[in-house]
Protein backbone atom coordinates (compact mmCIF):
# COMPACT_ATOMS: atom_id res chain seq x y z
CA UNK A 1 0.00 0.00 0.00
CA UNK A 2 1.14 3.26 -1.37
CA UNK A 3 1.33 6.58 1.25
CA UNK A 4 0.17 9.44 -0.55
CA UNK A 5 1.66 12.32 1.21
CA UNK A 6 -1.17 15.06 -0.10
CA UNK A 7 -4.52 13.11 1.10
CA UNK A 8 -2.67 12.25 4.63
CA UNK A 9 -1.84 16.13 4.77
CA UNK A 10 -4.94 17.05 4.51
CA UNK A 11 -7.07 14.53 6.49
CA UNK A 12 -4.09 15.36 9.30
CA UNK A 13 -5.02 19.33 9.09
CA UNK A 14 -9.15 18.21 9.24
CA UNK A 15 -8.00 16.20 12.47
CA UNK A 16 -5.91 18.83 14.00
CA UNK A 17 -7.97 21.37 13.96
CA UNK A 18 -11.30 19.19 15.13
CA UNK A 19 -9.27 19.38 18.22
CA UNK A 20 -9.83 22.77 18.46
CA UNK A 21 -13.67 23.04 17.23
CA UNK A 22 -14.95 21.40 20.57
CA UNK A 23 -13.79 22.27 24.21
CA UNK A 24 -11.87 19.06 23.89
CA UNK A 25 -8.56 20.34 23.03
CA UNK A 26 -8.70 23.36 26.34
CA UNK A 27 -10.33 20.51 28.65
CA UNK A 28 -7.69 18.18 27.70
CA UNK A 29 -4.69 20.38 28.05
CA UNK A 30 -5.87 21.75 31.21
CA UNK A 31 -6.14 18.25 32.85
CA UNK A 32 -2.87 17.62 31.75
CA UNK A 33 -1.13 20.78 32.71
CA UNK A 34 -2.89 20.45 36.31
CA UNK A 35 -2.31 16.97 36.84
CA UNK A 36 1.50 16.86 36.09
CA UNK A 37 1.93 19.93 38.52
CA UNK A 38 0.30 18.22 41.15
CA UNK A 39 1.76 14.99 40.56
CA UNK A 40 5.55 16.72 39.70
CA UNK A 41 4.85 18.94 43.48
CA UNK A 42 2.67 17.26 45.52
CA UNK A 43 3.40 13.45 45.02
CA UNK A 44 6.67 14.30 43.90
CA UNK A 45 8.23 16.22 46.40
CA UNK A 46 9.57 18.50 43.65
CA UNK A 47 10.50 21.17 46.07
CA UNK A 48 11.88 18.67 49.04
CA UNK A 49 14.40 16.80 47.24
CA UNK A 50 16.43 20.18 46.63
CA UNK A 51 17.28 18.85 42.80
CA UNK A 52 17.39 21.37 39.61
CA UNK A 53 16.08 18.79 37.58
CA UNK A 54 12.50 17.73 36.27
CA UNK A 55 12.85 13.95 37.02
CA UNK A 56 9.65 13.98 39.28
CA UNK A 57 7.67 15.37 36.51
CA UNK A 58 8.87 13.04 33.97
CA UNK A 59 8.48 9.95 36.55
CA UNK A 60 4.40 10.16 36.37
CA UNK A 61 4.27 10.81 32.40
CA UNK A 62 3.33 6.70 32.30
CA UNK A 63 0.77 7.11 35.22
CA UNK A 64 -0.38 10.29 33.61
CA UNK A 65 -0.63 9.09 29.79
CA UNK A 66 -2.30 5.61 31.06
CA UNK A 67 -5.78 7.80 31.33
CA UNK A 68 -5.71 10.85 29.49
CA UNK A 69 -3.81 9.48 26.09
CA UNK A 70 -7.04 6.56 25.75
CA UNK A 71 -9.68 10.06 26.29
CA UNK A 72 -7.99 11.26 23.05
CA UNK A 73 -7.80 8.21 21.06
CA UNK A 74 -11.09 6.60 21.90
CA UNK A 75 -12.80 8.53 19.19
CA UNK A 76 -10.34 8.39 16.63
CA UNK A 77 -12.21 5.57 15.03
CA UNK A 78 -15.10 4.65 17.23
CA UNK A 79 -16.44 7.80 16.26
CA UNK A 80 -16.17 7.51 12.73
CA UNK A 81 -17.93 4.15 12.86
CA UNK A 82 -20.85 5.30 14.99
CA UNK A 83 -21.97 8.35 13.22
CA UNK A 84 -21.32 6.60 9.76
CA UNK A 85 -18.75 8.99 8.73
CA UNK A 86 -16.60 5.79 7.86
CA UNK A 87 -18.38 4.83 5.33
CA UNK A 88 -17.48 8.59 3.63
CA UNK A 89 -14.11 8.37 4.05
CA UNK A 90 -13.78 5.20 3.01
CA UNK A 91 -15.17 5.58 -0.70
CA UNK A 92 -12.61 8.96 -1.00
CA UNK A 93 -9.85 8.51 -3.08
CA UNK A 94 -7.62 7.61 -0.15
CA UNK A 95 -6.16 4.26 1.32
CA UNK A 96 -6.75 3.30 4.56
CA UNK A 97 -3.28 4.15 5.31
CA UNK A 98 -3.28 7.58 4.40
CA UNK A 99 -6.60 8.07 7.02
CA UNK A 100 -5.13 5.92 9.61
CA UNK A 101 -1.43 7.79 9.42
CA UNK A 102 -3.27 11.32 8.72
CA UNK A 103 -5.26 10.76 12.16
CA UNK A 104 -2.47 9.33 14.49
CA UNK A 105 0.03 11.73 13.22
CA UNK A 106 -2.77 14.76 14.44
CA UNK A 107 -3.79 13.25 17.67
CA UNK A 108 0.19 12.52 17.97
CA UNK A 109 1.05 16.47 17.39
CA UNK A 110 -2.00 17.65 19.32
CA UNK A 111 -0.40 15.23 22.41
CA UNK A 112 3.19 17.26 21.92
CA UNK A 113 1.61 20.38 22.22
CA UNK A 114 -0.27 19.53 25.32
CA UNK A 115 3.64 18.40 26.07
CA UNK A 116 5.15 21.57 25.00
CA UNK A 117 3.04 24.20 27.05
CA UNK A 118 4.51 22.28 30.08
CA UNK A 119 7.37 24.73 29.73
CA UNK A 120 6.85 27.16 32.81
CA UNK A 121 8.46 23.57 34.67
CA UNK A 122 11.18 23.83 32.64
CA UNK A 123 11.74 27.73 33.36
CA UNK A 124 11.27 26.93 37.07
CA UNK A 125 14.08 24.48 37.52
CA UNK A 126 16.45 26.82 35.13
CA UNK A 127 15.43 29.57 37.44
CA UNK A 128 15.93 27.93 40.92
CA UNK A 129 19.16 26.19 39.74
CA UNK A 130 21.27 24.98 36.50
CA UNK A 131 19.47 21.59 35.38
CA UNK A 132 21.30 19.58 32.44
CA UNK A 133 19.11 20.66 29.85
CA UNK A 134 20.35 18.28 27.24
CA UNK A 135 18.57 15.77 29.79
CA UNK A 136 15.15 17.84 29.95
CA UNK A 137 15.20 17.78 26.05
CA UNK A 138 16.14 14.04 26.11
CA UNK A 139 13.33 13.23 28.42
CA UNK A 140 10.83 15.60 26.65
CA UNK A 141 11.50 13.32 23.41
CA UNK A 142 11.53 10.01 25.14
CA UNK A 143 8.04 11.07 26.62
CA UNK A 144 6.41 12.10 23.26
CA UNK A 145 7.48 9.20 21.94
CA UNK A 146 5.95 6.60 24.73
CA UNK A 147 2.63 8.90 23.97
CA UNK A 148 3.10 8.08 20.61
CA UNK A 149 2.68 4.14 21.91
CA UNK A 150 0.26 4.95 23.91
CA UNK A 151 -1.68 6.56 20.78
CA UNK A 152 -0.99 3.58 18.47
CA UNK A 153 -2.57 1.53 20.55
CA UNK A 154 -5.36 3.47 21.58
CA UNK A 155 -5.73 3.93 17.53
CA UNK A 156 -6.09 0.13 17.35
CA UNK A 157 -8.58 -0.26 20.05
CA UNK A 158 -10.66 2.80 18.75
CA UNK A 159 -10.86 1.18 15.47
CA UNK A 160 -11.99 -2.49 17.33
CA UNK A 161 -15.07 -1.29 18.73
CA UNK A 162 -18.17 1.49 17.73
CA UNK A 163 -18.48 2.13 21.35
CA UNK A 164 -15.84 5.16 22.41
CA UNK A 165 -16.50 4.08 26.10
CA UNK A 166 -15.28 0.19 25.46
CA UNK A 167 -12.51 1.88 23.13
CA UNK A 168 -11.21 3.62 26.45
CA UNK A 169 -11.87 0.66 28.57
CA UNK A 170 -9.14 -1.52 26.48
CA UNK A 171 -6.92 1.02 25.83
CA UNK A 172 -6.34 1.57 29.12
CA UNK A 173 -6.14 -2.47 29.98
CA UNK A 174 -3.32 -3.03 27.15
CA UNK A 175 -1.14 -0.05 28.27
CA UNK A 176 -1.32 -0.77 31.82
CA UNK A 177 -0.27 -4.47 30.80
CA UNK A 178 2.48 -2.81 28.76
CA UNK A 179 3.71 -0.97 31.48
CA UNK A 180 3.24 -3.51 34.25
CA UNK A 181 4.94 -6.24 32.62
CA UNK A 182 8.54 -4.73 33.52
CA UNK A 183 7.19 -5.02 37.20
CA UNK A 184 7.72 -8.10 39.69
CA UNK A 185 4.03 -8.79 39.82
CA UNK A 186 4.06 -9.33 35.76
CA UNK A 187 7.57 -10.95 35.82
CA UNK A 188 7.19 -13.41 39.10
CA UNK A 189 4.29 -15.03 36.94
CA UNK A 190 7.28 -16.43 34.91
CA UNK A 191 10.37 -16.32 36.84
CA UNK A 192 11.49 -19.90 38.17
CA UNK A 193 9.93 -21.97 34.83
CA UNK A 194 10.37 -19.87 31.99
CA UNK A 195 13.58 -19.44 30.47
CA UNK A 196 15.69 -15.83 31.09
CA UNK A 197 15.12 -15.20 27.49
CA UNK A 198 11.76 -15.15 28.01
CA UNK A 199 12.04 -12.89 31.28
CA UNK A 200 14.05 -10.41 29.40
CA UNK A 201 11.85 -10.40 26.45
CA UNK A 202 8.84 -9.79 28.22
CA UNK A 203 10.48 -7.04 30.51
CA UNK A 204 11.49 -5.41 27.05
CA UNK A 205 8.34 -5.36 26.76
CA UNK A 206 7.64 -2.95 28.96
CA UNK A 207 7.21 0.85 28.58
CA UNK A 208 8.56 1.84 32.07
CA UNK A 209 11.71 -0.22 31.89
CA UNK A 210 12.20 2.08 28.30
CA UNK A 211 11.09 4.93 29.73
CA UNK A 212 13.25 5.50 32.66
CA UNK A 213 16.53 5.20 31.11
CA UNK A 214 15.16 7.79 28.45
CA UNK A 215 13.37 9.81 30.93
CA UNK A 216 17.20 10.05 32.99
CA UNK A 217 18.49 11.67 29.62
CA UNK A 218 20.06 8.35 28.32
CA UNK A 219 18.41 8.85 25.02
CA UNK A 220 19.75 5.29 23.30
CA UNK A 221 19.03 4.19 20.04
CA UNK A 222 17.38 1.68 21.05
CA UNK A 223 14.71 2.95 23.22
CA UNK A 224 13.66 4.88 20.45
CA UNK A 225 13.60 2.09 18.18
CA UNK A 226 11.68 0.48 20.39
CA UNK A 227 8.92 3.30 20.82
CA UNK A 228 8.91 4.03 16.93
CA UNK A 229 8.80 -0.42 16.28
CA UNK A 230 5.40 -0.22 19.08
CA UNK A 231 3.96 2.27 16.83
CA UNK A 232 4.45 0.85 13.54
CA UNK A 233 3.08 -2.37 14.82
CA UNK A 234 0.14 -0.98 16.05
CA UNK A 235 -1.08 1.36 13.51
CA UNK A 236 -0.32 -1.74 10.78
CA UNK A 237 -3.07 -3.92 13.16
CA UNK A 238 -5.01 -0.68 13.10
CA UNK A 239 -5.45 -0.58 9.03
CA UNK A 240 -5.53 -4.22 9.16
CA UNK A 241 -8.70 -4.27 12.14
CA UNK A 242 -10.30 -1.85 9.91
CA UNK A 243 -9.89 -4.23 6.41
CA UNK A 244 -11.44 -6.86 8.18
CA UNK A 245 -14.14 -5.29 10.06
CA UNK A 246 -15.01 -3.75 6.68
CA UNK A 247 -16.49 -7.50 5.78
CA UNK B 1 -20.09 2.65 -17.75
CA UNK B 2 -21.07 0.36 -15.21
CA UNK B 3 -20.50 -3.21 -15.62
CA UNK B 4 -21.64 -5.45 -11.90
CA UNK B 5 -20.56 -9.16 -13.06
CA UNK B 6 -22.53 -11.32 -11.09
CA UNK B 7 -21.96 -10.05 -7.65
CA UNK B 8 -22.59 -11.76 -3.87
CA UNK B 9 -23.15 -10.86 -0.34
CA UNK B 10 -23.39 -12.33 2.56
CA UNK B 11 -23.72 -11.56 6.42
CA UNK B 12 -23.23 -14.67 8.21
CA UNK B 13 -25.75 -16.67 7.04
CA UNK B 14 -27.43 -14.25 5.39
CA UNK B 15 -27.33 -13.81 1.63
CA UNK B 16 -28.22 -9.44 0.80
CA UNK B 17 -26.87 -9.86 -2.66
CA UNK B 18 -27.48 -12.82 -4.63
CA UNK B 19 -25.52 -13.26 -8.14
CA UNK B 20 -26.76 -9.78 -9.10
CA UNK B 21 -25.29 -8.81 -12.91
CA UNK B 22 -26.16 -5.72 -14.90
CA UNK B 23 -24.81 -2.59 -16.30
CA UNK B 24 -25.66 1.04 -16.63
CA UNK B 25 -23.97 3.10 -19.31
CA UNK B 26 -23.82 7.05 -19.26
CA UNK B 27 -26.93 8.86 -19.22
CA UNK B 28 -29.32 6.65 -17.66
CA UNK B 29 -30.54 7.34 -14.28
CA UNK B 30 -31.54 3.96 -12.35
CA UNK B 31 -33.57 3.97 -9.41
CA UNK B 32 -33.23 0.68 -7.24
CA UNK B 33 -36.74 0.22 -5.63
CA UNK B 34 -37.33 -2.59 -3.39
CA UNK B 35 -38.75 -2.90 0.59
CA UNK B 36 -36.30 -2.61 3.14
CA UNK B 37 -33.11 -5.25 3.45
CA UNK B 38 -34.00 -5.61 0.03
CA UNK B 39 -30.10 -5.40 -0.71
CA UNK B 40 -30.26 -1.80 -2.64
CA UNK B 41 -27.96 -0.30 -0.21
CA UNK B 42 -25.27 -3.23 0.15
CA UNK B 43 -25.26 -3.19 -4.13
CA UNK B 44 -24.53 0.37 -3.47
CA UNK B 45 -22.29 0.09 -0.72
CA UNK B 46 -20.01 -2.38 -3.42
CA UNK B 47 -20.48 -0.24 -6.61
CA UNK B 48 -18.47 2.70 -4.38
CA UNK B 49 -15.87 0.60 -2.94
CA UNK B 50 -17.04 0.81 1.15
CA UNK B 51 -17.56 -3.26 0.74
CA UNK B 52 -15.99 -5.53 -1.40
CA UNK B 53 -17.79 -8.09 -2.87
CA UNK B 54 -17.83 -12.29 -1.79
CA UNK B 55 -18.31 -12.81 -5.69
CA UNK B 56 -18.24 -11.38 -8.63
CA UNK B 57 -16.47 -8.10 -9.80
CA UNK B 58 -17.53 -4.43 -10.36
CA UNK B 59 -16.32 -2.04 -13.23
CA UNK B 60 -16.71 1.31 -12.84
CA UNK B 61 -15.62 3.80 -16.09
CA UNK B 62 -13.03 0.48 -16.98
CA UNK B 63 -11.49 0.54 -13.16
CA UNK B 64 -12.27 -2.79 -10.93
CA UNK B 65 -13.44 -1.15 -7.46
CA UNK B 66 -10.93 -4.28 -5.89
CA UNK B 67 -8.05 -4.00 -8.14
CA UNK B 68 -7.94 -0.13 -8.69
CA UNK B 69 -9.89 1.04 -5.97
CA UNK B 70 -8.80 4.75 -5.93
CA UNK B 71 -9.50 5.18 -9.85
CA UNK B 72 -12.80 4.08 -9.57
CA UNK B 73 -13.60 6.21 -6.43
CA UNK B 74 -12.40 9.06 -8.20
CA UNK B 75 -14.93 8.73 -10.86
CA UNK B 76 -17.77 8.51 -8.26
CA UNK B 77 -19.89 10.95 -6.22
CA UNK B 78 -21.55 9.44 -3.30
CA UNK B 79 -24.64 10.19 -1.02
CA UNK B 80 -24.46 7.49 2.35
CA UNK B 81 -27.86 6.58 3.27
CA UNK B 82 -28.20 8.80 6.18
CA UNK B 83 -25.85 11.53 4.87
CA UNK B 84 -23.38 11.40 7.39
CA UNK B 85 -20.80 14.75 7.37
CA UNK B 86 -18.50 15.65 10.19
CA UNK B 87 -20.92 17.27 12.47
CA UNK B 88 -18.19 19.29 14.12
CA UNK B 89 -17.43 21.03 10.81
CA UNK B 90 -18.98 24.24 9.44
CA UNK B 91 -20.73 23.78 5.84
CA UNK B 92 -17.38 25.72 3.94
CA UNK B 93 -14.53 24.07 5.74
CA UNK B 94 -16.62 20.00 5.32
CA UNK B 95 -16.52 21.09 1.67
CA UNK B 96 -13.42 22.55 1.37
CA UNK B 97 -12.58 19.27 2.99
CA UNK B 98 -13.54 16.95 0.47
CA UNK B 99 -12.05 19.66 -2.27
CA UNK B 100 -8.59 19.22 -1.05
CA UNK B 101 -9.06 15.13 -1.03
CA UNK B 102 -10.49 15.11 -4.34
CA UNK B 103 -7.18 17.17 -5.54
CA UNK B 104 -9.48 20.20 -6.50
CA UNK B 105 -7.08 23.18 -6.49
CA UNK B 106 -7.38 26.76 -6.78
CA UNK B 107 -9.61 28.20 -9.51
CA UNK B 108 -11.28 24.49 -10.15
CA UNK B 109 -11.82 24.26 -6.27
CA UNK B 110 -13.45 27.84 -6.15
CA UNK B 111 -15.51 27.22 -9.25
CA UNK B 112 -16.25 23.31 -7.67
CA UNK B 113 -17.50 24.87 -4.27
CA UNK B 114 -19.40 28.36 -6.06
CA UNK B 115 -21.16 25.43 -8.06
CA UNK B 116 -22.05 23.45 -5.46
CA UNK B 117 -23.40 25.96 -3.06
CA UNK B 118 -25.28 27.40 -5.59
CA UNK B 119 -27.41 24.21 -6.58
CA UNK B 120 -27.88 22.85 -3.14
CA UNK B 121 -28.53 26.54 -2.06
CA UNK B 122 -26.25 26.31 0.97
CA UNK B 123 -25.53 29.86 1.04
CA UNK B 124 -27.19 30.46 3.84
CA UNK B 125 -25.81 27.95 6.49
CA UNK B 126 -22.06 28.42 4.88
CA UNK B 127 -20.49 28.89 8.35
CA UNK B 128 -22.70 27.06 10.78
CA UNK B 129 -21.86 23.57 11.46
CA UNK B 130 -23.17 20.67 10.21
CA UNK B 131 -24.54 19.21 13.07
CA UNK B 132 -26.78 22.04 14.10
CA UNK B 133 -28.11 22.18 10.86
CA UNK B 134 -31.62 20.57 10.18
CA UNK B 135 -32.40 16.95 8.62
CA UNK B 136 -33.31 18.85 5.02
CA UNK B 137 -29.66 21.06 5.27
CA UNK B 138 -27.87 18.21 6.46
CA UNK B 139 -28.99 16.10 3.38
CA UNK B 140 -28.33 19.01 0.98
CA UNK B 141 -24.62 19.31 2.02
CA UNK B 142 -24.39 15.55 1.71
CA UNK B 143 -25.31 15.97 -1.62
CA UNK B 144 -23.25 18.87 -2.56
CA UNK B 145 -20.43 16.68 -0.98
CA UNK B 146 -21.20 14.05 -3.60
CA UNK B 147 -21.64 16.27 -6.96
CA UNK B 148 -18.46 18.91 -6.08
CA UNK B 149 -15.90 16.98 -8.35
CA UNK B 150 -18.51 16.76 -11.06
CA UNK B 151 -18.44 12.58 -11.22
CA UNK B 152 -18.83 10.62 -14.27
CA UNK B 153 -21.18 8.01 -11.67
CA UNK B 154 -23.53 9.72 -8.90
CA UNK B 155 -25.07 6.71 -6.34
CA UNK B 156 -27.68 8.42 -4.00
CA UNK B 157 -28.64 6.61 -1.53
CA UNK B 158 -32.18 7.80 -0.90
CA UNK B 159 -31.62 11.61 -1.70
CA UNK B 160 -35.05 13.12 -0.67
CA UNK B 161 -35.37 11.24 2.47
CA UNK B 162 -36.21 13.60 5.14
CA UNK B 163 -36.36 16.65 2.96
CA UNK B 164 -39.86 18.44 1.91
CA UNK B 165 -42.33 18.95 -0.68
CA UNK B 166 -39.89 21.47 -2.45
CA UNK B 167 -36.58 20.40 -1.45
CA UNK B 168 -37.43 16.90 -3.03
CA UNK B 169 -38.85 18.96 -5.93
CA UNK B 170 -35.68 20.93 -6.00
CA UNK B 171 -33.27 17.48 -5.44
CA UNK B 172 -34.83 15.55 -8.50
CA UNK B 173 -34.80 18.65 -10.50
CA UNK B 174 -31.18 18.88 -10.31
CA UNK B 175 -30.80 14.81 -10.56
CA UNK B 176 -32.35 15.38 -14.15
CA UNK B 177 -30.11 17.72 -15.07
CA UNK B 178 -27.23 16.29 -14.47
CA UNK B 179 -28.12 13.31 -15.81
CA UNK B 180 -27.48 13.81 -19.03
CA UNK B 181 -23.64 13.46 -18.96
CA UNK B 182 -23.16 10.99 -15.94
CA UNK B 183 -24.44 7.71 -14.20
CA UNK B 184 -27.21 8.35 -11.54
CA UNK B 185 -28.27 5.41 -9.39
CA UNK B 186 -30.58 6.28 -6.40
CA UNK B 187 -32.49 4.28 -4.23
CA UNK B 188 -35.91 4.73 -3.09
CA UNK B 189 -38.64 3.36 -1.69
CA UNK B 190 -41.08 6.55 -2.81
CA UNK B 191 -42.45 5.04 -6.01
CA UNK B 192 -43.25 8.24 -7.42
CA UNK B 193 -39.77 9.11 -7.17
CA UNK B 194 -38.78 6.88 -9.78
CA UNK B 195 -41.67 7.91 -12.13
CA UNK B 196 -40.23 11.55 -12.08
CA UNK B 197 -36.79 11.24 -12.52
CA UNK B 198 -35.40 7.57 -13.32
CA UNK B 199 -34.72 6.44 -16.72
CA UNK B 200 -34.26 2.83 -15.78
CA UNK B 201 -36.38 1.12 -12.71
CA UNK B 202 -35.16 -2.09 -11.17
CA UNK B 203 -36.61 -3.28 -8.88
CA UNK B 204 -34.57 -5.50 -6.09
CA UNK B 205 -36.04 -8.45 -3.33
CA UNK B 206 -34.17 -10.81 -1.21
CA UNK B 207 -30.84 -9.71 -3.04
CA UNK B 208 -32.09 -10.19 -6.34
CA UNK B 209 -32.95 -8.24 -9.32
CA UNK B 210 -37.13 -9.10 -10.17
CA UNK B 211 -37.47 -6.34 -12.88
CA UNK B 212 -35.71 -4.30 -14.74
CA UNK B 213 -37.39 -1.69 -17.59
CA UNK B 214 -38.46 1.74 -18.03
CA UNK B 215 -41.32 2.82 -15.22
CA UNK B 216 -43.80 3.32 -17.91
CA UNK B 217 -42.53 0.14 -19.32
CA UNK B 218 -43.26 -1.63 -15.98
CA UNK B 219 -46.43 0.39 -14.71
CA UNK B 220 -47.82 -1.01 -18.62
CA UNK B 221 -47.44 -4.46 -17.68
CA UNK B 222 -48.86 -3.88 -14.55
CA UNK B 223 -51.68 -2.47 -15.67
CA UNK B 224 -52.44 -5.08 -18.28
CA UNK B 225 -52.02 -8.12 -15.80
CA UNK B 226 -53.66 -6.87 -12.90
CA UNK B 227 -55.06 -3.31 -13.67
CA UNK B 228 -57.40 -3.09 -16.26
CA UNK B 229 -58.79 -0.02 -15.42
CA UNK B 230 -55.94 2.19 -14.88
CA UNK B 231 -55.04 5.02 -17.35
CA UNK B 232 -51.76 4.73 -19.15
CA UNK B 233 -50.35 8.17 -18.02
CA UNK B 234 -51.11 7.76 -14.39
CA UNK B 235 -48.37 5.13 -13.19
CA UNK B 236 -48.05 5.46 -10.02
CA UNK B 237 -50.64 3.18 -8.40
CA UNK B 238 -49.24 0.93 -11.31
CA UNK B 239 -46.31 1.12 -10.34
CA UNK B 240 -47.29 0.41 -6.77
CA UNK B 241 -49.24 -2.69 -7.55
CA UNK B 242 -45.98 -3.98 -9.60
CA UNK B 243 -43.97 -3.20 -6.90
CA UNK B 244 -46.18 -5.23 -4.28
CA UNK B 245 -46.65 -8.07 -6.55
CA UNK B 246 -42.86 -8.65 -7.12
CA UNK B 247 -41.69 -8.51 -3.67
CA UNK B 248 -44.69 -9.72 -2.02
CA UNK B 249 -42.91 -12.98 -1.78
CA UNK B 250 -39.40 -11.72 0.29
CA UNK B 251 -41.79 -10.28 3.23
CA UNK B 252 -42.75 -12.81 4.86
Amino acid sequence: MKICTSAMGVIFRREFSAYFATPLAYVFVLIFLVLSSVFTFYLGGFYERSQADLTTFFNFHPWLYLFLVPAISMRLWAEERSSGVIELLTTLPITQLDAVLGKFLAAWAFCGLAIVLTFPLWITVNYLGAPDNGIIIAAYWGSWLMAGSFLAIGCCMSALSKSQVIAFILTVVVCFLFILMGFPLVLDLFTGWAPSILLDAIAGLSFLTHFQSVSRGVLSLHDTLYYFTMIVVWLAATVYVLQVSQD
Amino acid sequence: MIVIDKISKHFGSITAVDMISFSVSTGEVLGFLGPNGAGKSTTMKMITGYLPPDHGTIQVCGFDTVDSPLEAKRNIGYLPEGAASYGDMVVQDYLSFIADIRHLKKEKKKRALDSAITNMALEKVLWQKIETLSKGFKRRVALAQAILHDPKVLILDEPTDGLDPNQKYQVRELIRNLSTDKIVIISTHILEEVGAVCSRAMIIAAGKVVADSTPDELARQATQAALPQQHGHDILPALNEVFRTLTAGSMQ
